[in-house]
C-alpha cells in the first residue's frame, strides 16, 4: 500500500499524440488526488471577433481555419446555420453530397486517431512510426484509410485540409461522373479494410473500467446523425439545436484558454462513444450484425470503447460513401441561390469529435454581427477531468509515477481532444460582477 | 553519416500543416526511415530541446512564452523552415492586429488568466528563417520536395511564380477575365494547384502574396468589377492580412 504521507507531483508538460497543445498537472497526496488539471495553454485565436463585419459568404472559408483536422465540420455547421436563417432549401443532391463530404472527414479523422494517436498506447509504442516495424500492415492499412477519407473530401472540396468546394446553398463544383466511379472502386476496398480493422481492434487488450457519465449527441431517428436531428442525452434531454444555450453553459477556469461546458451544471460526453450510445439502433443492419458477431455492445460505460466506437463509425461511413457514390449523378447545378436576411442563425452538426454548435447574428445585407462557436473539445474538457480523477483512483494511486502518467495520458487520448479547436472558440459572453 | 535529425514544432495554428506529414501515407514510413524525427508531439515524439538539422515550425507567435520558445528552437537548429500561413505571415489570426487591444477583455470574463500578445506575428519577425513554405494549408508534396533536397545535399528553395501561371497550365477557365469575379490569382503565389479556379471560383489568396506584385493595379481591377472599397479591402484581409505586400493596400488606396 502507499505510504499515506507520500506526495507526488506529476507533470506532463507536453501531451503527445493529441491535436494542439495541452498539459496534465497532477498532485497526489497519500491515497488522494489533491489537484488535477488538464491544462490547455494553447493561445486563443479570437475567431469569433474577427468574423464580425465579414460577409456571410466568407464564413465557410474562415471557420475552416479553426481546425485543420475537421474543417468540413466547421463549414457544414456554418452553412447549415446560415441556410436555416435565409430559408434556403438545398437540393437532394446537395444533401447527399454533404453526407459524402462529411463521411470523408470522419474516415480521415477516425483513421488518424485510431492509428497515429491511439493504437500505440495499447501496443506499447511511443508512436505509430515506431509501431510500424512490428505492425507494418496495420499501420499501412490505417494510412490507406486516412488517405481514402482525404480523397473523398477532395472529390468535393478540391483538397482535404481547408477544402474550397462548400458554399451556402451547396457546392461550387460537381465532380464529373468518372471521378466518382474511380473513387467508388477504392471505397469498396476501404470497406474491406475497415472491417478487418474492427476485427483487429476487438482483440486488443483494452482496460475494463466502467463509470457513470451523460452522453450527448444529435439524433434524428431515421439515420445515423451527421447534419440532422435534435440534441439528445441518455438522461432524457431532447431539444432543438436552437435551445442549446438554455441547457448548456460555458465557464472559464484559470488553467485553460478553452471554456469548460456543463449540461444542467454537470460534465457530459460528446463524440463517437456518446453518438453510438444514443444511435446504435440507427446503424445499418449489416454493421449491427457484425457487432453482434464480434461481441461489441453499445451503449457502453467504458470510455476505452471510444476506440471501438470510432472504428464502427469508420465502417458505417465507408458503407454510406459506397452507397452515395454508386448512385452518383451529375446535377443540373450544384448549388441553390440565397438572399441574406437579418436574424439569428443556429447550426449543429456532428464533427468527428462530437457536436459542433454555431450561432451567428446577421444583418440584412449579409454581414456577420456576432458569432459564437462551441467545439466538441471544450464540451468534453470537464468530463475529461472528471474521468481522470475516477480512472486514476481506480487504477491505483500507489503505483509509480511513470505508470500513473502513462495511464492518465491514455485516458485523455480516448477523447481525441482537439485543443486547436477548443482554444479557437471563445463564446462572447461577458460576465462581470 | 547518420540520418539527418528533424523536428516539428507547433505555435498558434489549426494543426492543418502538420497534417501534411500525416497525409503522406506510405511515404510517411519511408520518410521516417530516411530522417530521424526527434520531436513531433502530435506524432508522439517529445524532445523539444533536441538539436536538429531541420526544424519545421507551424503557427504564429502570439504569447510571451512563444517568444522564448522560438529563440531556443532557432539556436538548436541548423535550418529553420516555416510551414504554412500562420508561421510565414501571421495567418488568419493576424486579423486581430488591425483591431488593436480589448478583444481578450470582451471574450473572457477573467482576462487575467490569458497570456497573449497584442499581435500575431510570423516567425521571421523574431528569428532568422531559412525557408518559408507558403500555403493554408501546405501540401505533402512541399514537404517531400524539401526533404528530398536535403537528403541530396541541395539547399531547398520554394517557387515564387503567380497562381495565374500555374492556373493557365492547368487549363482552368480564367475566373477573373471570363467570369468577372475578383480573383486574387494575379497577386497570389502558386502552390495549391489552382484549386479554386479549377472549381469555377475565384482565388482568395490562401497561399499568400508573390514577392513582387502590383497591388494597386489589382485594386483598380476589382473596383472596375464593381466592388465597393470595403469589399476590395476584405479580399486582401483574409488569410495573409499581415504580409507587407497586402498591407500596402492602404497606400494604394491613398
Amino acid at each position: 500500500m502507499a505510504d499515506s504521507d507520500r506526495t507526488i507531483r506529476i507533470e506532463v508538460p507536453i501531451l503527445a499524440r493529441v491535436e494542439g497543445e495541452g498539459a496534465l498537472d497532477l498532485v497526489i497526496h497519500g491515497e488522494q488526488i489533491d489537484s488535477l488539471s488538464l491544462r490547455i495553454y494553447e493561445p486563443p485565436r479570437f475567431f469569433e471577433k474577427f468574423l464580425e463585419g465579414r460577409s456571410v459568404t466568407e464564413v465557410p472559408e474562415m471557420v475552416a481555419r479553426i481546425c485543420g483536422i475537421c474543417p468540413v465540420a466547421y463549414q457544414m455547421s456554418a452553412v447549415q446555420a446560415l441556410e436555416g436563417l435565409f430559408g434556403v432549401e438545398v437540393t437532394p443532391w446537395v444533401r447527399d453530397m454533404r453526407r459524402l463530404f462529411y463521411c470523408g472527414e470522419w474516415i480521415q479523422s477516425h483513421s488518424l486517431h485510431i492509428h497515429l494517436l491511439a493504437a500505440p498506447d495499447f501496443l506499447g509504442y511511443e508512436s505509430a512510426i515506431a509501431m510500424a516495424g512490428e505492425y507494418g500492415d496495420e499501420v499501412r492499412r490505417g494510412l490507406r484509410l486516412q488517405g481514402l477519407g482525404n480523397r473523398i473530401i477532395a472529390l468535393l472540396g478540391g483538397r482535404s485540409v481547408h477544402p474550397v468546394g462548400a458554399r451556402i446553398g451547396g457546392f461550387h463544383h460537381a465532380p464529373p461522373s468518372d471521378e466518382a466511379e474511380s473513387l467508388l472502386v477504392e471505397v469498396r476496398e476501404g470497406v474491406v479494410d475497415a472491417e478487418e480493422l474492427l476485427r483487429w481492434l476487438v482483440m486488443l487488450d483494452l482496460p475494463d473500467y466502467e463509470q457513470e457519465f451523460t452522453s450527448v449527441a444529435l439524433r434524428s431517428g431515421d439515420r445515423y446523425p451527421m447534419m440532422e436531428g435534435k440534441i439528445v442525452s441518455d438522461h432524457g434531454l431532447e431539444i432543438p439545436i436552437s435551445d442549446f444555450e438554455s441547457h448548456f453553459t460555458e465557464s472559464q477556469v484559470p488553467h485553460s484558454t478553452a471554456f469548460h461546458s456543463h449540461l444542467d451544471g454537470k460534465p457530459y460526453l460528446v463524440g463517437p462513444l456518446a453518438r453510438i450510445n444514443l444511435n446504435f439502433d440507427q446503424l445499418p443492419p449489416a454493421v449491427i450484425a457484425l457487432c453482434g458477431e464480434l461481441g461489441i455492445h453499445f451503449p457502453s460505460r467504458n470510455m476505452f470503447h471510444s476506440l471501438i466506437a470510432r472504428a464502427v463509425e469508420l465502417l458505417v461511413t465507408l458503407h454510406e460513401a459506397a452507397d452515395l457514390l454508386s448512385s452518383y449523378q451529375l446535377p443540373e447545378r450544384p448549388w441553390s441561390d440565397f438572399t441574406p436576411r437579418e436574424g439569428v442563425a443556429f447550426g449543429a452538426t456532428c464533427a468527428p469529435r462530437g457536436i459542433l454548435w454555431h450561432r451567428y447574428q446577421v444583418d440584412g445585407s449579409g454581414k456577420v454581427l456576432s458569432a459564437t462557436i462551441v467545439p466538441p473539445t471544450s464540451q468534453n474538457q470537464a468530463r475529461i477531468e472528471e474521468d481522470l480523477r475516477s480512472s486514476l483512483e481506480s487504477f491505483g494511486l500507489e503505483r509509480d509515477e511513470e505508470e500513473i502518467k502513462l495511464y492518465g495520458e491514455k485516458v485523455i487520448r480516448n477523447y481525441d481532444p482537439c485543443i486547436s479547436c477548443a482554444t479557437h472558440f471563445l463564446s462572447l459572453k461577458v460576465e462581470r460582477r | 553519416m547518420g540520418k539527418p535529425r528533424i523536428s516539428v514544432h507547433k505555435f498558434s495554428s489549426c494543426d492543418g500543416c502538420q497534417l501534411a506529414f500525416f497525409n503522406l501515407g506510405e511515404d510517411l514510413i519511408t520518410l521516417a526511415g530516411q530522417v530521424e524525427i526527434v520531436h513531433f508531439a502530435e506524432a508522439g515524439m517529445v524532445a523539444p530541446e533536441a538539436e536538429v538539422k531541420v526544424a519545421f515550425v507551424e503557427g504564429s507567435i502570439s504569447t510571451p512564452d512563444d517568444l522564448e520558445r522560438i529563440e531556443g528552437i532557432r539556436e538548436r537548429s541548423e535550418l529553420l523552415i516555416t510551414i504554412g500561413a500562420c508561421a510565414t505571415s501571421g495567418g488568419i489570426q493576424a486579423l486581430r492586429n488591425m483591431r488593436g487591444n480589448g478583444w481578450r477583455e470582451s471574450l473572457y470574463a477573467s482576462p487575467e488568466f490569458i497570456q497573449t500578445l497584442d499581435y500575431s506575428t510570423p516567425i521571421s519577425a523574431h528569428v532568422r528563417v531559412d525557408l518559408e513554405l507558403w500555403g493554408c494549408p501546405i501540401s505533402s508534396e512541399q514537404i517531400l520536395h524539401v526533404v528530398s533536397d536535403l537528403l541530396r545535399g541541395v539547399v531547398p528553395s520554394a517557387s515564387d511564380e503567380t497562381l495565374c501561371q500555374s492556373c493557365k497550365r492547368s487549363g482552368a477557365v480564367c475566373t477573373l477575365v471570363s467570369a468577372g469575379r475578383p480573383c486574387m490569382g494575379p497577386v497570389t503565389r502558386a502552390g495549391c494547384g489552382a484549386v479554386c479556379p479549377r472549381f469555377g471560383r475565384d482565388c482568395y489568396g490562401c497561399t499568400g502574396p508573390v514577392s513582387i506584385l502590383n497591388t494597386s493595379s489589382m485594386v483598380h481591377c476589382f473596383e472596375g468589377l464593381g466592388l465597393l472599397p470595403d469589399e476590395v479591402e476584405q479580399r486582401f484581409r483574409m488569410i495573409h492580412s499581415a504580409t507587407p505586400q497586402f498591407r500596402k493596400l492602404e497606400e494604394s488606396n491613398g
